[in-house]
């Protein structure tokens, strides 16, 4: 769905309505690495014509925004919940420089893991690293808290936590965009010494001014235009609630007086208590860890909370209607439908029969390529994080009895190789294993799993416009790699599995290059190519993204 | 239309479209000035799994989800894989399914998901000229005519009453 002709009414996802605040509020700088629910913000950002652009993973993304908010700039850095985890170094100390240009961090979580490895509930780390928080709960308010964490980051000089989920991200909802946004402040340098260096000298002086400043947003929250108060019928009922739980409890309980919390740190402890205090039965109604309802018992605020049982996955109408009525009954569970397998002529196949074959150990990794675990080829046996195949493969090989770590294989993607693999390979030649190891690395030349996205190892920017692009034979006989072999599956059929049988026999530190893209991905890399050669730019209309996963 | 709101379920297996038609939907009930949710869960879809897509349509909507057994229409692409969706109908909802359109289906190709809206637009109060702009909206051009053609065949074979699937009262009239 587009904006065509909808100037004042538009239909959009949250994800879509994100992306077109950040370009109405003219952000200088937008950036982030792919993952569901958050990969479209900058996809569609880009074909807005904003400044989007891909980083190598989660962490560099966030110290590029934080850069660009030193220089004044407003900018937004987007990822998947996961990914905070690997941005979670320059996150808490962001919190203790502060910003000059807006800086808005977007975590989009995924209650219910929909398609990622955990649902860990990102509101923790707006409260561990002491970052204010605003939680949407559809598009229109999407649109909204994008410029509104803007404007509270410049005003108090703080990186500002986006939280999102799921089905904020991808449900399309009506948004009616504000005109005219005054245009940002130009970027320029101010130096600051002691607030943007953080030694302890200057950390210690730091951490004190984030805690007032914390105090003093806590105040400006009580009244905030963000929390909204809806009356109900009487002192019965009275729900507290944040983000999507609230569309769901205000059509569970339509009697109810509901209390829907924009901003969920620092909290409004004053408007809880007094909210709280008029109603018979006070309940909070959110999804994931019980944040709100642990933070208003500890001040000693009476309320009621979800049964442990509504921390798993998703909330519903259905679900909120239980927790109300005090039903515990088991909730209906969907027959299981078909589970999505790799494609017929994926690339990736060849791989994991080798493996198989030869009856490999596979410490495995995040990607299309996760789906050979499923029956019929069942072929991987770890997968934790991104990256992680790589130091997994190495610990397993350190410990087992040389028999069984002599078949120890590591698998991994060419983005996650980008992502996250590179100081996997350094380990590798600092800490050999005894038996050496082998590195199958399955460059299929996209990011797949999450709709075809480019990376650094593509040689295309976001928009599919020539990049530089990594080397990666280069890159592993840079750090040390000898044995380094490339393989394309479908010129060369038999061949991986005689080289991967020599590289195991070999006991060596070895990296295995499988190369052919993804066939969904084929075409238009055809079609890139053949733009780049005529000089001219690709169509970024036709470009992929239309079709988004983990 | 009456008050109160529209629950539509998409239901078929990763690339054979639902999202796709599940935006057509959603557009004709944005362009019938309703308000208007959609919502599904993207992850793994492309990679042949089950997908649904949830479309609510009415004056106010408020959950993005439709809630489990309230679905007024369920629009089956995968009906080999109906009975992971059947639950999400409704007891006197409508399940619209490709065997509706007998012979036709197969000549339909890609354009069955069409003739299905067309044949679940029967049921509805938007004008048909409504459906029209959402299928142009959604859909690139050249894709226009061939799939006007089949909405507009599984809008009549719906309007005359197919005996198998269309015995029914319309959903919306059993609305309370
Ligand atoms: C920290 C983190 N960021 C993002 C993701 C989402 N994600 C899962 S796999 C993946 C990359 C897959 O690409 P690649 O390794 O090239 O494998 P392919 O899907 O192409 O086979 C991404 C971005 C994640 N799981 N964790
Ligand atoms: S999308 Fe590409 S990488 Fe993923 S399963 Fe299909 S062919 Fe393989």
């Amino acid at each position: 769905m587009t904006e065509t002709k909808l100037t004042e009414r538009l239909l959009l996802s949250g994800n879509e309505a994100i992306a077109l605040a950040a370009k109405h509020a003219g952000v200088a700088l937008a950036t982030g690495y792919p993952g569901t629910p958050s990969t479209e913000i900058l996809e569609r950002l880009s074909k807005l014509g904003g400044p989007a652009q891909w980083a190598p993973n989660e962490k560099v993304a966030m110290e590029v925004a934080i850069g660009a908010a030193f220089g004044g700039g407003r900018a937004i850095v987007t990822m998947k919940h996961v990914g905070l985890n690997v941005a979670a170094d320059p996150l808490f100390t962001v919190a203790y420089t502060g910003c000059s240009g807006g800086l808005v961090i977007v975590s989009a979580d995924d209650p219910g893991m929909a398609s990622s490895q955990n649902e860990q509930d990102n509101r923790h780390y707006a409260v561990a690293a002491g970052v204010p928080m605003l939680e949407p709960a559809d598009s229109q308010e999407a649109y909204e808290y994008t410029l509104r964490a803007l404007e509270l980051s410049e005003r108090w000089r703080t990186p500002v936590l986006l939280r999102v989920t799921t089905r904020v991200c991808h449900s399309k909802t009506l948004v009616r965009p504000s005109s005219n946004q005054p245009s940002p402040p130009a970027p320029h340098y101010e130096k600051d010494i002691k607030a943007r260096v953080m030694i302890p000298a200057y950390a210690r002086p730091a951490h004190h001014r984030l805690r007032a400043r914390l105090d003093e947003i806590a105040r400006w929250n009580e009244t905030s235009p963000l929390n909204l108060m809806f009356e109900g019928q009487g002192p019965a009922l009275g729900i507290i609630c944040s983000g999507v739980a609230t569309m769901h409890a205000m059509e569970a309980a339509p009697g109810a007086a509901i209390l829907k919390l924009g901003v969920t740190y620092p909290l409004p402890m004053g408007l809880i208590r007094s909210f709280a205090g008029r109603f018979e039965r006070c309940v909070v109604i959110e999804e994931g860890d019980p944040w709100l309802a642990d933070a208003i018992r500890a001040a000693g605020i009476s309320v009621e909370d979800k049964p442990a049982k509504y921390r798993f996955g998703e909330l519903d109408v259905a679900r909120v209607r239980k927790i109300l009525s005090h039903d515990d009954s088991a909730d209906t569970v969907a027959p299981p439908g078909k589970p999505p397998a790799l494609c017929a002529a994926c690339p990736h196949r060849a791989s994991f029969e080798a493996l198989k074959n030869l009856d490999c150990i596979v410490a495995g990794d995040i990607g299309c390529y996760t789906l050979s675990v499923l029956p019929p080829l069942e072929a991987m046996d770890t997968c934790v994080c991104m990256g992680a195949s790589i130091g997994v493969g190495l610990g397993l090989r350190h410990v087992l009895p040389p028999d069984e770590a002599r078949r120890v294989v590591s698998v991994i993607g060419d983005s996650t190789f980008m992502h996250s693999g590179i100081t996997g390979l350094v380990e590798m030649m600092y800490n050999v294993p005894p038996t050496g190891h082998v590195v199958l690395l399955l460059d299929n030349g996209t990011t797949a799993m999450t709709g075809l996205q480019e990376h650094p190892g593509t040689g295309r920017s976001l928009g599919h416009e020539p990049a530089h692009k990594v080397d990666y034979e280069a890159l592993a006989r840079g750090i040390g790699i000898e044995s380094v072999h490339t393989i394309d599956p479908l010129v060369e059929p038999g061949r991986l599995e005689v080289v991967l049988r020599e590289c195991l026999a070999a006991e060596k530190p070895a990296l295995i290059i499988v190369r052919r893209p993804c066939i969904l991905a084929a075409g238009k890399i055809r079609q890139y190519e053949q733009a780049r050669r005529q000089g001219a730019s690709c169509d970024c209309a036709t470009a992929p993204g239309s079709a988004t996963h983990a | 239309m009456r008050d109160g709101i529209v629950n539509v379920v998409i239901a078929g297996l990763g690339g054979q479209g639902v999202l796709t038609a599940s935006d057509v939907i959603a557009a004709a009930a944005f362009l019938a000035g309703l308000d208007v949710k959609k919502s599904e869960v993207h992850g793994m879809s492309q990679r042949g799994g089950s997908v649904a897509s949830d479309i609510r349509f009415g004056a106010r909507v408020l959950s993005p989800m439709v809630p489990p057994g309230e679905a007024d229409f369920l629009v089956a692409f995968a009906p080999e894989w109906i009975d992971v969706s059947r639950p999400r109908l409704k007891s006197d909802g409508v399940l619209i399914e490709p065997a509706f359109l007998g012979d036709d289906a197969k000549s339909l190709g890609r354009a069955l998901n069409t003739a299905m809206l067309g044949a679940l637009s029967a049921h509805l109060d938007i004008d048909e000229n409504v459906w029209i702009e959402a299928i142009r909206w959604v859909l690139p051009k050249k894709l226009h005519e061939m799939n006007e053609r089949a909405f507009a065949i599984g809008r009549s074979m719906a309007s005359s009453g197919n005996p198998k699937e269309f015995t029914q009262d319309s959903a919306l009239s059993t609305q309370d």
